[in-house]
């Protein structure tokens, strides 16, 4: 097995450094609650329905308690004491407080009793049990199908994506793209909707650059998969993602509604979407809880550092990223079989040896993160309208791919930097892709490194400067190497961004039943 | 070869005037004698003459994904073409930061966004970023420039906020995303915007993207437009020459 020399010491001592970076982080994240959070706890209580506007119901609740001060006790609290004081249901209670004067009565300044908290929890425990059993019933359907229709025991498994804007367009699309030998089917989101700070309703058929994530988009796409499996007795995964200002409402509704894969990340709502890095991190937080729960794999965003940096100066940001999207991962409960790290095939193309410094990465990635489903991105930035020429970048991706037992492949499309791709485009990826696969199958395994050489030198100078970094970021912190620009060659500052004002400290009694669950409290 | 170019043009394959294209497309029918057929009168009502269906394989159910050659029978006159196109001599950056402060005394303010709700920085980031693109240093690294990048997802009226409070000489508009259109309309809409507050001829207006040309940017009442492939000296040297004197040179229409 083709293997580059790792120096086990120095991945250990940045594992380290990066559970540092996690754990300052923590300490933030426990002290704080935010809009999102909150919403998606309304959410796994089972409260459901938007107003004649299409506001959901938990938004408009969850923003009346912020604007009244009421939010730092929790949105779980606020409907538990009001079952307790008014009866009816929690769905009852969500609707009187975001519509009804009763939230008016409330002094958010007056102190509140344990007795009244223990009282609130109380009335919150059926619809606690019942959200965890939702997260588990849903994984264990995921797990029968797949015990029943095996995915490929081959990696790399070959992920598509489907761009039409239009749910019922993507589910033919993702039908032919399975059809066609696609393992994963990414439905790419329409491009503003990470900005949103509320999840739309219902099935949608207008998107920009893809289609929204709505709940019931996911149950749609999911039946159409369904159908797929079950007709070529092969389970074809589904993915969508878990990003934005609503990332950890999206991790629920992924969870309860059996998709396999989400984009989630730690950091790449601040560096690429401007979203305020304390929103990110508490949002990132709370949103892994749920995916470790679900067994949801996640795919993380390195893969985008290459879009903006250079990827043979910066290609150790990628790794250093990784060692910290591992470490928040953990601190969540994810396991490492769920932690599909991201990277790319980015440097450009025309560099001499720029395929061998591709192997390197690929290569020593895989050796560190080996128990970890790493997600291998194809190339974007260097892709040109010359579809021929990219049809042959994309082919020395995949070899890198196969040679270096990559797990998910997110398939290049030849045109790329043309138009979302066709329905032919996608069906050449595959059948390159299929090619490349079975004609170096076991290329790995068959050849070994030169001792020195060009391609073990490049992995370790990326280990070394990966390490370097780490030590710097935790040297500065984490808050401040971001507002330096340590990743991606951006820089985002600590109160700037989207979605600041929706941070809330948590109140000494705040109360989330469903979180402390997840938390296994 | 021959050593001057012919008024009417046909596509050359290996000899002049055999027509010889290529095309790929996807019919929605099964594979079989059928489909090949309908690809062959299908190429044939694009004007290709003995179409030869080379490739007919099934690439979704009941979708026939096709590649036919074939003699083109169409031409094209080129004498009379009109191509508006940004042409302005290319300047060093040296030349450049020479001329903005020679003659201008002072920087030449640049605002540049990604409007609408595209995402995607990799144009606007490309042309004023530091690091710039294709080994040529974006608009920050050039002494004589102060560029701002607001990055994506910007509204028009928040960007001309932005050119205002900064006094901005040029305002750039990137547009990646081409779905239905909205480039073009998100840029129209900028324009509008300007003319609506009286605010159009105080800015030099520049719109860039993979599907942006000159002319579609003129189109839209841009100063010009700046396609795929445009390096950030391209569009430094433009406002230059548009900004910095040399009125002769300003972009043929």
């Amino acid at each position: 097995m083709a293997q580059v020399p790792v120096d086990e010491k120095l991945v250990a001592r940045c594992r380290e450094l990066a559970a540092q970076v996690a754990g300052d982080v923590q300490t933030y994240v426990d002290r704080h609650t935010t809009v999102g959070v909150e919403r998606v706890m309304v959410r796994a209580l089972g409260v459901i329905g938007t107003d004649d506007q299409g506001v959901p119901l938990v938004n408009a609740l969850v923003e009346r308690l912020r604007v009244s001060g009421q939010l730092p006790m929790g949105a779980s609290f606020a409907l538990g004491r009001s079952v307790v004081e008014h009866g009816g249901s929690l769905q009852d209670a969500a609707e009187r407080l975001a519509y009804g004067p009763e939230l008016d009565q409330v002094d958010p300044k007056a102190a509140i009793s344990s007795d009244v908290i223990t009282s609130a929890r109380k009335a919150l425990a059926a619809a606690t049990d019942a959200a965890l059993d939702r997260i588990d019933r849903a994984r264990d359907e995921r797990e029968a199908l797949r015990a029943r229709f095996p995915p490929p025991n081959d990696v790399p498994h070959k992920y598509v994506i489907v761009a039409t804007g239009n749910i019922y367009d993507d589910a033919v699309q993702a039908k032919a793209a399975a059809h066609a030998g696609a393992d994963v089917v990414a439905v790419i989101r329409a491009t503003a909707q990470s900005l949103l700070d509320y999840v739309p309703e219902g099935a949608t058929t207008e998107g920009f650059g893809g289609t929204f994530a709505t709940q019931e988009n996911f149950a749609i796409v999911r039946r159409a998969l369904d159908e797929a499996s079950h007709r070529h007795q092969r389970y074809v995964q589904q993915t969508n993602y878990s990003s934005g200002l609503c990332m950890a409402e999206i991790a629920w509704m992924a969870a309860v509604e059996r998709l396999d894969m989400l984009l989630n990340d730690a950091m790449y709502g601040i560096l690429f979407r401007d979203i305020n890095m304390c929103r990110t991190f508490i949002d990132q937080y709370v949103s892994r809880r749920f995916v470790a729960r679900s067994g949801i794999v996640i795919n993380t965003g390195e893969d985008n550092y290459l879009t903006t940096a250079d990827a043979v100066e910066k290609a150790h940001t990628v790794l250093s990223s990784q060692f910290i999207n591992e470490a928040f991962a953990h601190r969540a409960g994810l396991k490492d079989e769920q932690l599909g790290l991201g990277h790319a095939y980015e440097i450009n193309p025309w560099i001499e040896d720029s395929f061998l410094m591709e192997l390197a990465q690929a290569q020593m990635v895989r050796q560190i993160f080996s128990r970890h489903p790493i997600k291998w991105m194809p190339p974007t930035k260097h892709k040109t309208g010359d579809i021929f020429q990219a049809h042959v970048h994309d082919a020395m991706f995949n070899l890198v791919g196969i040679t270096t037992n990559q797990s998910i492949q997110l398939l290049g499309m030849f045109s790329e930097a043309v138009h979302n791709p066709l329905l032919m485009d996608r069906y050449l990826s595959l059948k390159a892709t299929r090619y490349v696969f079975t004609a170096a199958r076991h290329l790995g395994e068959e050849i070994s490194f030169k001792p020195g050489g060009r391609i073990e030198q490049r992995a370790q100078l990326v280990l070394a400067e990966a390490h370097a970094q780490l030590e710097d970021v935790v040297g500065r912190s984490i808050w401040n190497a971001i507002e330096e620009g340590a990743f991606a060659d951006v820089k985002r500052s600590r109160t700037g961004g989207k979605g600041f004002a929706g941070i809330v400290e948590k109140a000494p009694g705040y109360l989330n039943p469903v979180l402390e669950k997840l938390e296994g409290k | 070869m021959h050593p001057t170019e012919p008024k009417l043009l046909r596509a050359y394959g290996d000899r002049e005037g055999d027509g010889m294209v290529q095309m790929s497309f996807t019919l929605q029918l099964p594979k079989g004698a059928r489909a090949r057929e309908a690809a062959k009168r299908f190429a044939e009502s694009h004007g290709l003459k003995e179409p030869l269906v080379s490739t007919m394989e099934e690439c979704a159910e009941g979708y026939c994904y096709f590649v036919v050659y074939g003699h083109s029978q169409h031409s094209v006159d080129v004498t009379n073409l009109e191509v508006p196109d940004v042409e302005v001599p290319r300047l060093e950056i040296k030349e450049v930061d020479h001329r903005i402060l020679t003659r201008l005394g002072r920087k030449l303010v640049v605002v540049g966004a990604c409007t609408g709700s595209d995402a995607h920085t990799v144009g606007i980031d490309a042309i004023l970023n530091m690091k710039g693109y294709a080994g040529e240093k974006g608009l920050e690294a050039y002494k004589g420039f102060d560029a701002y990048n607001m990055g994506a997802q910007v509204e028009n009226d928040q960007l001309i906020e932005r050119a205002l409070a900064l006094s901005a000489d040029a305002i750039l508009v990137s547009q990646v995303i081409t779905q239905r259109n909205c480039h073009k309309e998100n840029g129209r809409a900028l324009v509008e915007l300007l003319e609506k507050r009286g605010l159009r001829k105080q800015f030099v207006l520049l719109f860039g993207g993979p599907r942006v040309d000159h002319k579609l940017a003129l189109d839209l009442g841009f100063d010009a437009g700046f396609g795929p492939g445009t390096r950030p000296g391209d569009v430094a040297s433009y406002l230059v020459h548009r900004l910095c004197g040399e009125g002769e040179e300003h972009a043929k229409n």
